[in-house]
């Protein structure tokens, strides 16, 4: 099967170049050994500096609403973390002391969102809180099996049922100005949080639970979607087994499920992601790229790669594959030429696209830019 | 040296990070609060099953073995075959009549064949219905599949001297719904590839694949139609044919719930075994060509199969019906019609289907379409009995969009 573009991986940075090239009228295929990243997103794009005029036109297409602001967003464990740009339902306020006074809600049995180190964190910064729990009947079934009452179960019954919920918290407001939910509001119908917003007489603060992320699930939804209507062709569950290179670039990739029929085209984009999503994998020797065994950027000595400090900036996560400045990586020094790595499994050997999603959407810009112009 | 980094587990269960991604996939754990869940149905619950077989729990007959889970790990980890194993070894209770029946596609179909007006005229009755739903607990809201007076088989056989003038030849594993139910799409097949240039036979002594056999607690008799497939499939690959099917869930069971649940080896015959979509798909590409009707028009909403999905081909059907000059295509979303296979006709499963094929349903009901495609003879009846919209396989679609030979 030819394509113009073939995409290895259909994450953030996969959907971002796939939507992209399709735009551009050019022909693609995703394929994605499994589900991604965005089941872990919190709602803001790191490292994004800015907000660029073509991502926001991909997600105003998709039916993505984000907002731009610099500030800082209230994180699950209570305290406070620098955003800019931000899906909708994520509140960025200019300083921590973003109200007088708040009213936590979480609700009874479940156990992915933490709402008394929230307080805590809360009050640290001088904000009064008060946490309350709400007894839905609705949801009682849920508490059936109670490992399994988690966030994406929990906004299939929101979705339907969130007015009467919002009723009972108004009723429940006392003298606080804002108040905090759990991220579980919005799954099929993206209206609901903004709606939310309207009918509670006070600041409304979603914020992350355990995973999967209800916005993060939801805006991959909306991200391939808007690249199937575009015409692309997304093969989930499907993996790259093999590659077929000659002479520095790529001619086709076996996929698991389609043996035979090879994938070919004139580019193909790595964007597998990191040790996560196995674009790299590691034995207690060495570090390696999974499918074209790219040249890997890491320390030789072991020690170093990781803090015995679990809760420090671990250093594997800067491991990443080595790149030129248009993204081709190489394998024993020698540069592909019609192949582009993006995304997490550049780990931070590109420090000026930066990590994180920031990093995902801006090196999957640049690809494409290669890629549109010839080069 | 011996580490861990070299062991594999059992359908790959030591991958799992416990992530929880395909806990927000499987279908019934949305609707279905008894149910588990993919997870701890599957890797969770496999460590405590090998510390001690206590800890198994009937509700895993909740689980559809849609495969959605797997489609959804990002670790490999094959969630459904771990929980099909787990009943298969662990799930001693002798299989319910109804279950039996319902399992034993073959057979029924056998049997009801000769009397297929008045079977068909009795399960449509009301009466019947309501018996059916109070002695053998089959939901009387379902519809039944009609069977067809002439099977498939035997109208293939009276074709048999045309088809044998084909040069090419391939080989025809038709699966139960084509002989007994719907005959109509095993013509449709053969219509399609004659126009390409080739001829369709029967597999000699094929039965049925056994995936209800095998969801419903009777695997030593799966096994044994395994045994018998693997014989009339490997005939027919000693003389060098090629096997085409039509229905998505025999093609996965022959090719991969035979080795990974039933530990039947089917390494001679599995690379032999393709969906015709993707055989017609790879004729094309060839440089074989379909001539199409000029004035044909036709708006397709197509539903990959949750089977389909999971052998990763739904792009072949698709690509084929792109193919058609006047047909306008959209792609449903990804999900599952609640069918799967013989689990929503018991009752106490009825519900449980219809909440979970709700959203596609909907959607359905928004495209609007002449027509939904779809691969899966049990997807159809459910789409068609839940929407009132028509089903057509994407092989009836292209034969229907053939412009005539003559
Ligand atoms: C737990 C977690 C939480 C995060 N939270 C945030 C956040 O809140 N904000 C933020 O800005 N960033 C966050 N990040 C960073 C995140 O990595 C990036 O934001 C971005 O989503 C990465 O996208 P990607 O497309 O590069 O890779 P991924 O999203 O990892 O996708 C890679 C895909 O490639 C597939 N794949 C791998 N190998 C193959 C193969 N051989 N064949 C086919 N497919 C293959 C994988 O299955 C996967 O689907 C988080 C990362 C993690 C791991
Ligand atoms: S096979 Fe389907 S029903 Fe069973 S656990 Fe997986 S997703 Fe759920
Ligand atoms: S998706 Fe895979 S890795 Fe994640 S919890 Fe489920 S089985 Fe485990």
């Amino acid at each position: 099967m030819k394509f113009d573009t073939v995409i290895i991986g259909g994450g953030l940075s996969g959907l971002v170049s796939g939507i992209s090239l399709q735009k551009a009228g050019r022909s693609t295929a995703i394929v994605s050994a499994g589900q991604n990243a965005m089941h872990f997103f919190s709602g803001s794009f790191e490292s994004l500096t800015e907000a660029p005029e073509r991502l926001m036109e991909i997600f105003s297409e998709s039916g993505v609403n984000v907002h731009y602001s610099k500030g800082v967003r209230l994180m699950p464990l209570g305290t406070f973390k620098e955003s800019s740009l931000s899906l909708e339902d994520i509140s960025i306020f200019p300083d921590p002391a973003f109200a007088r006074k708040v009213m936590v809600v979480n609700l009874a049995g479940y156990h992915d969102f933490f709402s008394s180190f929230i307080a805590e964190g809360l009050e640290k910064t001088g904000i009064g809180c008060r946490v309350c729990t709400i007894r839905l009947p609705e949801l009682e079934h849920l508490r059936k099996s109670p490992s399994e009452m988690r966030s994406v179960q929990i906004a299939r019954v929101m979705d339907r049922i969130w007015e009467k919920v919002m009723q009972e918290i108004r009723l429940m407001l006392k003298d606080e100005d804002a108040i905090v939910l759990p991220q579980v509001f919005g799954l099929q119908d993206i209206t609901v949080p903004a709606r939310i917003r309207e009918v509670i007489p006070a600041k409304v603060v979603f914020t992350g639970t355990l995973p999967p992320s209800v916005p993060g699930l939801r805006t991959q939804m909306q991200l391939k979607r808007y690249y199937e209507t575009l015409g692309g062709t997304f093969l989930m569950g499907d993996e790259v087994v093999d590659a077929h290179c000659h002479d520095g670039s790529v001619h086709s990739v076996e996929t698991r499920n389609l043996g035979r029929h090879y994938l070919e085209a004139d580019n193909f984009i790595l964007a597998t992601g990191g040790f996560f999503s196995k674009g790299l994998a590691a034995t207690p020797q060495e570090v390696y790229e999974t499918v074209f065994n790219l040249d890997v950027e890491y320390s030789e000595d072991r020690n170093a790669w990781y803090d015995p400090d679990f809760s420090k900036d671990q250093p594997y996560l800067d491991f990443g594959v080595k790149t030129d400045e248009a993204l081709h990586p190489m394998r024993d020094s020698v540069t592909f030429k019609n192949l582009y790595a993006i995304g997490s499994i550049l780990g931070s050997t590109r420090k000026e696209f930066g990590t994180a999603s920031g990093g995902a959407i801006l090196s999957a810009f640049h690809a494409v830019d290669k890629i549109l112009s010839g080069k | 040296m011996k580490i861990q980094e070299h062991t594999v587990s059992a359908h790959n269960f030591e991958e799992c990070m416990k992530c929880t991604v395909c806990t927000a996939y499987c279908p019934v754990l949305q609707v279905n609060p008894l149910y588990p869940g993919p997870k701890q149905a599957g890797p969770d619950g496999e460590r405590l099953r090998l510390k001690d077989p206590y800890f198994f729990t009937t509700a895993l007959k909740y689980c559809m073995n849609c495969k959605r889970c797997e489609v959804s790990c990002p670790s490999g980890v094959h969630v459904a075959d771990l929980i099909q194993a787990a009943r298969i070894k662990y799930d001693k209770s002798a299989p319910k009549l109804r279950d039996m029946m319902l399992a034993s596609t073959d057979f029924m179909g056998r049997m009801a064949r000769p009397f297929a007006p008045i079977v068909n005229g009795i399960t449509s009755l009301g009466i019947t219905k309501t018996v059916l739903d109070a002695t053998l607990k089959i939901d009387r809201e379902r519809t039944f599949p009609k069977y067809s007076a002439h099977g498939f088989e035997s109208w293939l056989w009276r074709h048999s001297r045309e088809q044998s003038a084909f040069e090419e030849q391939v080989a025809y594993y038709h699966g139960c719904y084509v002989n007994y139910n719907y005959p109509q799409l095993g013509k449709d097949l053969v219509k399609v590839l004659n126009a390409l240039g080739v001829g369709v036979q029967l597999l000699q002594g094929e039965k049925c694949c056994g995936i209800a056999m095998i969801t419903n607690g009777m695997s030593d008799k799966a096994r044994k139609n395994a045994a018998k497939n693997m014989e009339a499939l490997s005939k027919a690959v000693d003389k060098g044919l090629g096997v085409v099917t039509t229905s998505t869930t025999c093609t996965l069971t022959l090719r991969d719930e035979y080795p990974q649940l039933l530990g039947v080896d089917n390494s001679y015959v599995r690379d032999s075994i393709n969906l015709a979509t993707r055989f017609i798909f790879e004729k094309l590409s060839k440089g074989a060509e379909l001539h199409f009707r000029p004035d044909f028009k036709m708006k397709v909403a197509y539903h990959v199969p949750c089977h389909l999905e999971k052998l990763g081909w739904g792009v072949f059907s698709e690509k084929l019906m792109r193919m058609i000059p006047g047909l306008e295509f959209t792609l449903l979303d990804s999900a599952c019609c609640g069918i799967a296979g013989t689990y929503g006709f018991k009752k106490e499963n009825y519900k449980v289907s219809q909440e979970i094929g709700a959203p596609l349903f909907e959607q359905i009901r928004l495209v609007d379409p002449d027509v939904v495609a779809c691969d899966c003879e049990t997807c159809k009846w459910q789409i068609e009995m839940s929407t009132g919209y028509k089903v057509m396989h994407p092989v009836s679609i292209l034969a229907k969009a053939l412009a005539n030979q003559d």
